[in-house]
C-alpha cells in the first residue's frame, strides 16, 4: 500500500470574540495509505469535527489554522495560511462530507439543481448534461434510482439524503473523503447502507481514502481500516480497528468502550457507567495528561508531565500506564469502577460554554 | 403490577383523499406500573407518531386509550392528563424555547401543579439529575451543554411527578457516554419514583440494556411484543431478525 | 442578541430612512409656509432660498411646502397602512402556521382568494365607497387589502417553527393557545416580521402614490401623488416646470428605495449567512445557499453565540 496523505503538526484554534484563542486540535498528525479507512473517535468537543474542518481545507474564522502541513499524492501544502491553497484542491483532492447536510440545503432546490450548482462551481464549463450524466452513471454504478435526482430534499428518507449528499459530495472523485458524522442521525439500517455504500465506493475507486469521524465506536469498527482516538485536541491512541476495540491502551479509549451499549445478554444485567465528569474546557485544559481528571487509573506523573508516546506510528498510546505496562490492554473494569459515580457530569465551566467547539454546531436557517 | 396504560387499535391517519398517509395502524398494546417498555423501529416506522398519540398532542384518528382505567382517546381536560403524563424529546436543542431561561421554562410547567409544592419540587427535581439551581436556572439553551440540556427536560417532566413518562429518543443525540448516564437516571427514577417509562428509540443497545419488554414497530404495524430477553435474543419477526443483524458489532464474537 | 453585525449598507439605508422621516416629520415644522398658500404665478421657476426654492406649482403655491407636506402624508398613509397590513397578515399567518389541518386550509384559502382580487381595484372601490377621503381612512383601506401577502408569508415561518420540539414542551407544560404563539412563536418570527413591515410600509406608500395619480388621494392633505397627479393634468411635463414633477418623483423613489435597502440589509444582519459567498442573491426564499456552502460548511462554534439567532426554525445536526 502506498501512502495517500500525510497530515503533519496540525494546530488550530478559535478566536473568541473576546480575544482569547481556544486550541481546539493540538499538534495532531495523521497518516492514510490508498484506499484506506481512518477513523476517528472521540466525544463532543474532542476536537474531532475540527480536525475534519482543517484536513477538508474548510476551516473557516473564527477557526484558524496556526500550523500543519497536508501532504497528498506527493503534493504539500501549507495550511496556516502562509501560502494560499489552490481552489482546485477543494472538492476534488479533498471533500467534507458535513454533519446533517441535506438539512441545510434550499427546500425548493431539487437534488439535480444541486448537482449541477455543486460540479460548475469548481468548473465552470461542464454543462448541466454532462453534471448530470455523471451523477446517473454514479447513481447507477451503486445500485440507487438515478429518480432521486427529481425529488425535492423533503421526499427523501433520512438515509437516502445522506447518501445522496455522499454522493454529491463524491462527484469529482475527490483523493480524500472526509465523513464528519455522517451516521449519527441515522436509525441502524440506513447506517449500514450508507457505510457499505461508502465501502463500495472506495472499491470502484471513486476516492482514495477516508476519514470518518464519529463518536460511535461499533460503526468506526465496522467501517475503518484504523482508528484514531481524540481527546480534548490530541490524539490519545492510534491503532488498527480490531485491535483498539478489543484491547486498548488507553484508559480514555478503553472509558469509551466501556459505555457502549450493544444487544448482548451480558447487558441485561450489568450496570453501565459513562465517563464521569465532561471533557474540559479547552480554554483552560488540565495540567499533564489531559484525561488525568476523569481517569480510573491516574498516577502521580500524570498530573503534571505530557504524557509519553508508547508504540510505534502505526499502533501508539499516549498514556503512563502504558508506558508502565507495555503490551496490555487497559481493563474496562478499571476505568468505570463504580467508585467513580457517575452523577456528576455537569459542566464545570462557568461562562465558558462558548469554547466547547463541538458541542455546538452553528445553526443553520433551515 | 397493575395495568397503567392501555392501547387498543390505535391508527392514526394524515391527509385526506388520495394523499392518506397511515402513519400507525391499529397499534394495540399495554403499560403495567414501574414498567419501562422500549418502542424499536426504524425513521418512519410510526414510533414517535404513536407516542405524541400517547401523549395527547395529536389527535386520534380510530381506536382507543385507557390511562388508569379512564378513558383518554379524547382529552377533556388534558391539564389534569399531563400532570399525569409527560415526555421528554430527541433534540436537547430544538425542546428549548431559546428566549427563554431554564428558570422561565420551568415555571411554566409548574403551573400545573399548587403554588406551594412548586419550588421545592424543581429543587428537588433538578438534584435527581445531578443538576443543582443556582447553576443552570438563569442560563439560556445556548449556554449549556447537551447533556445538561436533555437533564433539565428530563427534570422538567420530573417536577409533575409522572406516572408515566415518554421520552422520544431522547438519548439519540447524545454521546454513548453520556447516554448511559441518562438511561441510568431514567432507570433509577423508575426505582425510586416508581414511574412507568415509554422509551423510545432505533437503537437496539439502549432497548437491550433498559427495557422490561421491548415492542418492534415497522411501517406502522407493531410486528413483534415481548419480554426484553424473547424480542432481543430469540426474535421471531423476520424484520427484528433483520434489525438486530444491522446493528454494527463491537464484539466479533456475537 | 449581543452584537449584531450592521453592515455599511444598513448604516446607508437607515440613514436615507431616516433623512426622509426627518423631512416629512420636522420638515413642516422648519417650513413655515402653508402648503394651501399663494406664494406666487402658475410654474414659477425656482429661485432663493426661501418658499420658492422649488417654484411654485399650477396653483402658484410653494412646491417645496408641498413636497414636506406630501411626504409627511405618504409616511403616515405608509405607516399605519403597513401596520394594520402586518397585524392582520401576522394574526392570520400565525394561527394558520400553528395549528395547521383544516384551520390551516380555510385561513389560506381565504387569504388566496383575497390575494387573487388585484388590490387596487379594491381600493379605488372602497375608497369610492368610503366618503370621506381623509389620510386615515386611506392608510386603513390600503392597509386592508395589503395583508394577504403577508399572511402568507408569516405561516410559511410559522410551518417551519412548528416543526420544532419546544411548542411540544409548551403545551405538556399546561400552556395555553395565545400563549404559546406569543411566547414560543412569535419570538422565532419577530425578525423576520419587522422585515416584512418595512416592505409593507414601502408597497404602502406607493399604493398610496398611484391612488393620487387617479384622483383618488387624500382630500384633507396634500400627498407626493396629488403633486403628481395635478403635475400632470396641468401640463407641467409640456411645458417644461420640471420642479413640478420632478421632486414629488424623487421623494417617491427614495423613499421606496431606501425602505427596500433597509429591507434587505436587515435580512443580512438576521440571517448572517447570507453575507458569505458569491452567487447569493438567486433564490430568495428561504435562505439561499451556495453549492459551495454545502460543500463547506465548517463547524463555526464560537461565534455561535455572537451570531443573531436565525428568525427560522432551526435543524441541528447530532449533537457531537
Amino acid at each position: 500500500m502506498s501512502r495517500l496523505v500525510n497530515a503533519e503538526h496540525l494546530r488550530a484554534s478559535y478566536h473568541t470574540p473576546d480575544g482569547r484563542e481556544v486550541t481546539a486540535v493540538d499538534g495532531v498528525s495523521v497518516h492514510i495509505d490508498e484506499g484506506e479507512v481512518l477513523g476517528i473517535a472521540g466525544e463532543s468537543g474532542s476536537g474531532k469535527s475540527t480536525l475534519g474542518a482543517i484536513l477538508s481545507l474548510t476551516a473557516r474564522p473564527p477557526l484558524y489554522v496556526d500550523s500543519g502541513s497536508l501532504e497528498i499524492d506527493g503534493q504539500t501544502q501549507a495550511l496556516d495560511g502562509s501560502s494560499k491553497i489552490p481552489r482546485t484542491w477543494r472538492g476534488s483532492v479533498v471533500s467534507l462530507l458535513p454533519q446533517g447536510a441535506m438539512n441545510s440545503i434550499s427546500p425548493t432546490m431539487r437534488v439535480r439543481d444541486l448537482v449541477v450548482d455543486v460540479m460548475r462551481a469548481h468548473n465552470r464549463s461542464v454543462t448541466k448534461d454532462e453534471a448530470l450524466d455523471r451523477a446517473r452513471d454514479r447513481l447507477a454504478s451503486l445500485d440507487l434510482p438515478t429518480r432521486v435526482l427529481d425529488a425535492y430534499p423533503h421526499q427523501l428518507s433520512g438515509g437516502m439524503k445522506q447518501r445522496t449528499v455522499t454522493i454529491i459530495s463524491t462527484l469529482l472523485n475527490p483523493r480524500l473523503l472526509i465523513a464528519d458524522e455522517p451516521t449519527s442521525a441515522l436509525d441502524v439500517t440506513s447506517q449500514k447502507a450508507l457505510i457499505d455504500m461508502l465501502l463500495q465506493m472506495l472499491e470502484q475507486k471513486i476516492m482514495s481514502g477516508v476519514i470518518f469521524i464519529t463518536h460511535d465506536l461499533p460503526v468506526l469498527r465496522t467501517v475503518s481500516n484504523r482508528i484514531a482516538v481524540m481527546y480534548a485536541g490530541k490524539i490519545v491512541e492510534v491503532g488498527d480497528a480490531e485491535e483498539l476495540t478489543t484491547a486498548p491502551r488507553h484508559p480514555y479509549s478503553a472509558a469509551l468502550l466501556s459505555s457502549v451499549l450493544v444487544p448482548e445478554p451480558a447487558y441485561r444485567k450489568m450496570r453501565v457507567y459513562g465517563i464521569p465528569g465532561a471533557p474540559p474546557n479547552l480554554a483552560h485544559p488540565p495540567s499533564g495528561c489531559r484525561f488525568h481528571p476523569r481517569c480510573g487509573l491516574v498516577m502521580d506523573e500524570c498530573h503534571t508531565e505530557e504524557p509519553p508516546h508508547v508504540g510505534d506510528q502505526l499502533r501508539f498510546s499516549k498514556c503512563f500506564w502504558a508506558l508502565k505496562n507495555p503490551g496490555q490492554s487497559v481493563p474496562l473494569k478499571a476505568v468505570t469502577a463504580s467508585s467513580l459515580s457517575e452523577t456528576d457530569t455537569v459542566v464545570e465551566d462557568d461562562d465558558d460554554t462558548t469554547s466547547r467547539p463541538d458541542d455546538e454546531p452553528s445553526e443553520v436557517p433551515a | 403490577m397493575s395495568e397503567i396504560f392501555a392501547a387498543k387499535e390505535l391508527t392514526k391517519t394524515f391527509g385526506h383523499g388520495k394523499h392518506v398517509v397511515e402513519a400507525v395502524k391499529q397499534v394495540s398494546f399495554s403499560l403495567q406500573e414501574r414498567e419501562v417498555v422500549t418502542i424499536v423501529g426504524e425513521s418512519g416506522s410510526g414510533k414517535s407518531t404513536l407516542a405524541r398519540m400517547v401523549l395527547g398532542l395529536l389527535p386520534i384518528t380510530s381506536g382507543q386509550m385507557t390511562f388508569q382505567g379512564q378513558d383518554v382517546t379524547h382529552l377533556k381536560d388534558r391539564a389534569a392528563y399531563w400532570r399525569d403524563v409527560q415526555a421528554v424529546f430527541q433534540d436537547p436543542f430544538s425542546s428549548f424555547n431559546q428566549f427563554f431561561t431554564v428558570r422561565r421554562l420551568l415555571h411554566r410547567s409548574l403551573r400545573l401543579l399548587h403554588a406551594d409544592v412548586g419550588r421545592e419540587r424543581l429543587e428537588e427535581s433538578l438534584q435527581y439529575v445531578g443538576l443543582t439551581g443556582p447553576d443552570v436556572l438563569d442560563r439560556y439553551p445556548h449556554q449549556l451543554s447537551g447533556g445538561q440540556r436533555q437533564r433539565i427536560m428530563i427534570a422538567r417532566a420530573l417536577m409533575l411527578r409522572p406516572k408515566l413518562l415518554v421520552a422520544d429518543e431522547a438519548t439519540s443525540m447524545l454521546d454513548a457516554s453520556l447516554r448511559v448516564n441518562i438511561l441510568n437516571v431514567l432507570t433509577d427514577l423508575r426505582d425510586e419514583l416508581g414511574m412507568t417509562v415509554l422509551f423510545i428509540t432505533h437503537d437496539i443497545g439502549q432497548a437491550c440494556y433498559v427495557a422490561d419488554r421491548v415492542l418492534v414497530m415497522e411501517n406502522g404495524l407493531m410486528v413483534e411484543q415481548g419480554s426484553t430477553d424473547d424480542v432481543i435474543f430469540n426474535p421471531q419477526h423476520e424484520y427484528t431478525q433483520r434489525l438486530l443483524s444491522d446493528v454494527p458489532k463491537l464484539h466479533q464474537a456475537s | 442578541m449581543k452584537s449584531m453585525n450592521f453592515t455599511t449598507r444598513f448604516w446607508i439605508s437607515f440613514s436615507l430612512v431616516l433623512a426622509t422621516v426627518l423631512i416629512g416629520f420636522v420638515g413642516p415644522l422648519i417650513i413655515k409656509t402653508s402648503p394651501d398658500a399663494v406664494v406666487g404665478g402658475l410654474y414659477d421657476p425656482p429661485s432663493g432660498f426661501g418658499p420658492l426654492l422649488l417654484g411654485t406649482d399650477n396653483e402658484g403655491q410653494s412646491v417645496l411646502a408641498n413636497l414636506v407636506y406630501g411626504t409627511r402624508t405618504s409616511l403616515i398613509v405608509g405607516l399605519l397602512a403597513g401596520t394594520i397590513a402586518s397585524v392582520i397578515g401576522l394574526a392570520i399567518g400565525i394561527v394558520a402556521g400553528y395549528k395547521g389541518g383544516v384551520v390551516d386550509e380555510i385561513l389560506m384559502g381565504a387569504t388566496n382568494i383575497a390575494l387573487a382580487i388585484p388590490g387596487i381595484v379594491i381600493i379605488i372601490l372602497l375608497s369610492i365607497a368610503l366618503d370621506s377621503r381623509a389620510i386615515v381612512p386611506l392608510g386603513a383601506v390600503i392597509g386592508v387589502t395589503a395583508w394577504p401577502w403577508m399572511a402568507r408569508a408569516v405561516r410559511a415561518q410559522a410551518t417551519s417553527v412548528r416543526t420544532r420540539e419546544h411548542l411540544d414542551v409548551a403545551r405538556l407544560s399546561g400552556a395555553r393557545f395565545w400563549s404559546i404563539l406569543a411566547w414560543d412563536l412569535l419570538p422565532y418570527l419577530l425578525s423576520y416580521v419587522v422585515m416584512a413591515f418595512v416592505l409593507q410600509v414601502s408597497g404602502a406608500i406607493l399604493a398610496e402614490a398611484a391612488l393620487s395619480l387617479l384622483g383618488l388621494g387624500p382630500s384633507n392633505a396634500v400627498s407626493l401623488g396629488t403633486m403628481l397627479y395635478w403635475a400632470i393634468a396641468w401640463g407641467s411635463v409640456r411645458t417644461g416646470a420640471w420642479w413640478a414633477f420632478l421632486p414629488p418623483t424623487i421623494m417617491l423613489t427614495v423613499l421606496a428605495f431606501s425602505l427596500l435597502l433597509l429591507q434587505s440589509s436587515m435580512d443580512e444582519v438576521f440571517n448572517p449567512r447570507l453575507r458569505r459567498g458569491k452567487a447569493v442573491k438567486r433564490r430568495k426564499p428561504p435562505s439561499p445557499r451556495t453549492p459551495e456552502e454545502i460543500e463547506e460548511v465548517s463547524p463555526t462554534a464560537i461565534g455561535g453565540s455572537t451570531l443573531v439567532q436565525p428568525p427560522i426554525g432551526v435543524s441541528r445536526g447530532a449533537d457531537s
